[in-house]
């Protein structure tokens, strides 16, 4: 972080703070919008909302906010009050978490952390605590099954998100994401660099990998268990009303955009151009990540509306008895071949 | 009774329900060799087979359909209370609206010995052909043998009747309230059982109908029930 | 918690304090009690699920019914014929006009009226379409209840094509009340049969995007394969009928079968069976029949005879002395009438044996031993309408 002019930290932490949560809401809006409004209604033949802001409903969402902002904030009786509140804040933090290490140009990263992608999947996963709270403190049958499961899912596939980005470590060789975006963009194939070497083109196994756990992760269909509405009703946020339920709303989202932009990150080439630097690629960075963020979810949400979701003993079977292995798998190959050449 | 169950039912079916065809009369034949002296007397509802049987026979009965003739299919069991529904009969008080029934207690198809009965009516899969099985209920008793243990289905069934018409079946595992809630008292289904609705607040349908000329009970029906008085 | 039906004793707070005890004593997980509706997702509708869980296991289950008994079988006693017709539209709200068939059947029977051929047929095809109305939305609501969204959406788009037919016939979208004791209250509007064949159409190519979403979809396969199987003997003991029998390759089907009604005879039709018993076989053998349903409803515009709609009857209905049971395959199963008449204006007692009552009577013997996730694919794959249950 080299800047022209001289900035107190404190200045810099204060704006880092700013960019974090402003990127957060924005990216979980983003999503919202242009998925769960707009390619859902079209891909369910439904219009959607249309009229709020004028072009095509483009205030819907914030409008929507607006509403759980003053929605009545209802405690359930037998509820853990304490527990319960912090629950949302939890899981959201886990996702604010996540975007502190992720790099949108070769400047503009938050933390440059050295174990960065360790760090990420790490805090991550606390979202889990969250969510076992809430599924507690809620005094709900329901909400506890939902708790429960999600507990189970998560931990489950944790280890295959993992291990499906050992092969781009070991690849890239660093932990640190920064690290690993120079290295694709540096990389070349067969001796030919114009788009560097994306992991994506020798990592296709753990990309896939690190999708399917991502979704998992993320309690989407065909993993949506924890939340599922015909089963559970709402899982783990039954009894949440007004600006809690918005926080697990934005968690939600939020945390979709940040694994897609982990998996643009590991497996696409992150912000990198060939050929781009310097201030150039601080500029277009985020715009090209953005651009790789949206086509990831655009993956992870065409699933969701597509699939079905399994059982609960299906999800774990699909995870210790499939992913797992193609994970230890792919981590050998990877590194035999690693040594090879 | 049954005498004039006898003579009505002809009517009808010469109103139109057609006589038993071939194969509904095989059916009520073979109920009749299996059960002995167990039937009491066979009808016809529409051209379907009813066969009155005795109460000791009721289950034998259920269980002859269900091995013999390949009656595998429960459609339903119920009850039916055959007393008239008492007439309101104060100026302003009660229902006028209903259509009005006969005044004496006749019995329907395969007669009847007293107000209440339970009929079934059985089905088979296979065969495609179907009977409908009555029996009556002594009013003092009110007991009739549980067909749990041949139908599996009866169980809802029978907890219906039971409820609607206070028809106690015998062996059946557990006789409590289904539809209505377990606090509830009374019978809905029988006669005498007022429908309260009706009782309070008259027939919505009832306010702006002026009274027939000539009558002088009260309004009579909405649109063209209100001539039935005159026949 | 109105309802609590003795002989299944649930007091939340006892069971509670039990299972602490246990887990306390000894390292075993008391059962739960869950109570799956009456405002749940699943149940569509108000039925309640009492059920007991080990963990996610369910060890027994008792539905509690009755939050929408609206006793009709009472008020029938209180109506004459033409009135009787509009309580029992609203018996299977979803395909009401299939309701309405039996009913004015039993009382043609008796008054010895026969409806005029032209009236048949469009019956028929009125018929024919709630049942791919009802049907139809089973299609995609079995999706959204194992997870997939948007085939629910799909359902309901396409349904709506058969409910502006239906109303563009009858008036009336989910409820006609058309059908009048010896015919039709009307003929069918201008340009209604190349709407309809237009429609049939669509439902056919949509049936053909339901199969390819759900019917090869391998988590949809297995979440419905092996679930909540009927053995066919005591699936009919129990009076499960309809597509959920015909699930367990029991090959009855009343159109064909049963007493002839309506143009069931003159038409060439086929009854789908599938052998497993299981949610995807009624599943798929419903996906057949609404095919089976849009063919038959093509050809049935294809032979529709002319003349009036309706027969002479006289003014006043006053049905004969009588007694008479009818029942009609419809689109949940089997829906049954008998009607005792004692030759006034409205019948002296009518017992409505309906479908759905008989196919959920047979979920707690469904649902002992399965998993939370297939209590909801058993219920969504039973596929019965609340007021068909409650009356």
């Amino acid at each position: 972080m080299s800047l022209a002019v001289e900035v107190p930290w404190g200045l810099i932490l204060a704006l880092k703070t700013l960019v974090v949560l402003a990127v957060i809401p924005l990216g979980a809006l983003i999503l919202g919008y242009v998925f769960l409004l707009k390619m859902m209604s079209h891909m369910q033949s439904r219009l959607g909302p249309m009229d709020p802001g004028g072009y095509h409903g483009w205030f819907q969402l914030i409008g929507d906010g607006i509403k759980f902002l003053q929605k009545e904030d209802v405690m359930p009786d037998g509820a853990d009050r304490r527990v319960f509140a912090m629950a949302p804040l939890v899981v959201v933090m886990s996702t604010f978490l996540v975007f502190a290490v992720i790099p949108a140009g070769p400047r503009l990263v938050v933390a440059e952390l050295d174990v960065g992608i360790f760090y990420a999947l790490a805090v991550s996963s606390l979202s889990v605590v969250g969510i076992l709270m809430a599924g507690w403190a809620s005094a709900n049958k329901f909400a506890l099954l939902g708790g429960l499961r999600a507990a189970g899912q998560l931990i489950a596939y944790e280890l295959p998100l993992i291990l499906g980005v050992v092969g781009v470590v070991i690849q890239a060789g660093t932990l640190d994401l920064q690290g690993i975006v120079l290295a694709q963009r540096d990389g070349e194939i067969f001796g030919w660099g114009g788009i560097g070497n994306p992991f994506i083109l020798t990592q296709i196994v753990g990309f896939a990998l690190f999708l399917v756990a991502a979704q998992a992760e993320l309690t989407q269909t065909p993993f949506d268990m924890p939340v599922a509405e015909s089963e559970l009703v709402s899982g783990y946020m039954v009894e949440y009303t007004g600006f809690r339920f918005l926080f697990f709303f934005i968690g939600e989202f939020g945390t979709a955009f940040a694994f897609a932009a982990l998996a643009s990150t590991l497996f696409l080439g992150g912000w990198a151009i060939p050929g781009v630097d310097g201030t150039a690629a601080d500029v277009l960075g985020p715009v090209v990540l953005l651009i790789k963020v949206m086509a990831v979810s655009f993956l992870i949400f065409w699933v969701r509306f597509t699939y079905p979701r399994l059982r609960e003993d299906q999800l774990q079977a699909m995870a210790w008895k499939v992913l797992i292995p193609i994970a230890l798998a792919n981590i050998v190959v990877t590194g035999v071949l690693k040594v090879a050449f | 009774m049954p005498e004039e169950a006898a003579e009505t039912v002809p009517a009808a079916g010469a109103g139109g329900a057609p006589a038993l065809d071939e194969r509904a009369a095989a059916v009520v034949e073979r109920l009749r060799d299996r059960l002995g002296d167990g039937v009491i007397e066979t009808g016809s509802a529409c051209g379907s087979p009813v066969v009155r049987v005795r109460r000791d026979a009721w289950r034998r009965a259920a269980e002859v359909a269900k091995e013999e003739l390949a009656c595998d299919f429960l459609s339903f069991i119920s009850g039916i209370d055959w007393q008239p529904a008492p007439r309101p009969e104060g100026e302003d008080g009660g229902d006028t609206s209903a259509p009005v029934q006969p005044a004496e207690m006749t019995f329907g198809a395969a007669g009847s010995a007293g107000r209440f009965q339970v009929f079934a009516h059985v089905e088979s899969t296979t065969r495609h052909h179907g009977v409908t099985l009555k029996v009556d209920v002594d009013d003092a008793e009110m007991r009739v043998p549980s067909w749990v243990p041949v139908y599996g289905g009866a169980d809802w069934h029978e907890r219906e009747c039971w409820e609607m018409f206070g028809i106690v079946f015998d062996g059946h595992p557990s006789l409590r309230h289904l539809y209505l809630p377990a606090e509830f008292e009374g019978h809905p289904l029988r006669k005498d059982f007022p429908l309260l609705a009706r009782e309070v607040k008259p027939w919505p349908g009832l306010v702006d109908v002026e009274p027939m000329p000539g009558e002088a009970a009260g309004p009579g029906e909405a649109a063209g029930g209100a001539e039935e008085a005159g026949s | 918690m109105t309802a609590t039906t003795p002989g299944f004793e649930l007091d939340p707070r006892a069971l509670r304090h039990l299972a602490d005890a246990q887990v306390n004593v000894e390292l075993d997980t008391g059962d739960m009690v869950l109570n799956i509706g009456p405002q749940h997702p699943a149940t569509h509708g108000t039925l309640r699920l009492v059920v007991r869980l080990d963990g996610e296991r369910v060890v027994a289950a008792d539905p509690v019914i009755g939050y929408m008994h609206r006793g009709y079988e009472k008020l029938t006693e209180f109506r004459t014929y033409p009135q009787v017709t509009t309580l029992i539209n609203r018996i299977d709200w979803l395909s009401s006009f299939a309701n309405e068939v039996p009913f004015i059947w039993a009382a043609e029977l008796l008054m010895d009226i026969e409806a005029p051929p032209r009236a048949t047929w469009i019956r028929t095809i009125l018929t024919e379409l709630s049942r791919i109305a009802t049907i139809y939305l089973f299609l995609g609501e079995m999706g959204l209840q194992v997870g997939a969204l948007t085939p629910a959406f799909w359902a309901f788009r396409d349904r709506e094509l058969v409910l502006n037919l239906i109303e563009a016939a009858t008036g009336g979208r989910f409820h006609p009340n058309f059908n009048r004791i010896g015919g039709l209250k009307d003929d069918l509007p201008w340009g209604w049969i190349a709407e309809c064949r237009r429609a049939m159409r669509r439902i056919l190519d949509g049936c053909d995007d339901f199969e390819d979403v759900l019917v090869g979809n391998e988590i949809f396969e297995a979440r419905t394969r092996g679930v909540g199987i009927i053995p066919a003997e005591l699936g009919a003991a129990y009076g499960v009928s309809g597509a959920n029998l015909r699930a367990s390759g029991v090959d009855w089907d009343l159109r064909r079968d049963g007493r002839p009604y309506l143009a069931y005879p003159e038409l060439d039709f086929k009854v789908w069976t599938h052998p497993d018993g299981d949610s995807f076989a009624r599943y798929w053998v419903r996906l057949q029949e609404t095919r089976e349903a849009a063919r038959m409803v093509l050809q049935l515009l294809d032979g529709l005879p002319g003349g009036p709609i309706m027969a002479k009857v006289p003014r006043i209905i006053k049905v004969p002395e009588g007694e008479c049971w009818v029942e009609t395959e419809n689109p949940l199963g089997q829906m049954g009438y008998y009607v005792v008449s004692k030759g006034a204006t409205g019948p002296f007692r009518v017992k409505i044996r309906s479908a759905s009552f008989s196919n959920v009577s047979i979920l707690p013997w469904l649902l002992r031993g399965v998993y939370v996730p297939d209590v909801v694919t058993i219920l969504a794959s039973l596929y019965f309408i609340l007021g068909d249950i409650d009356r």
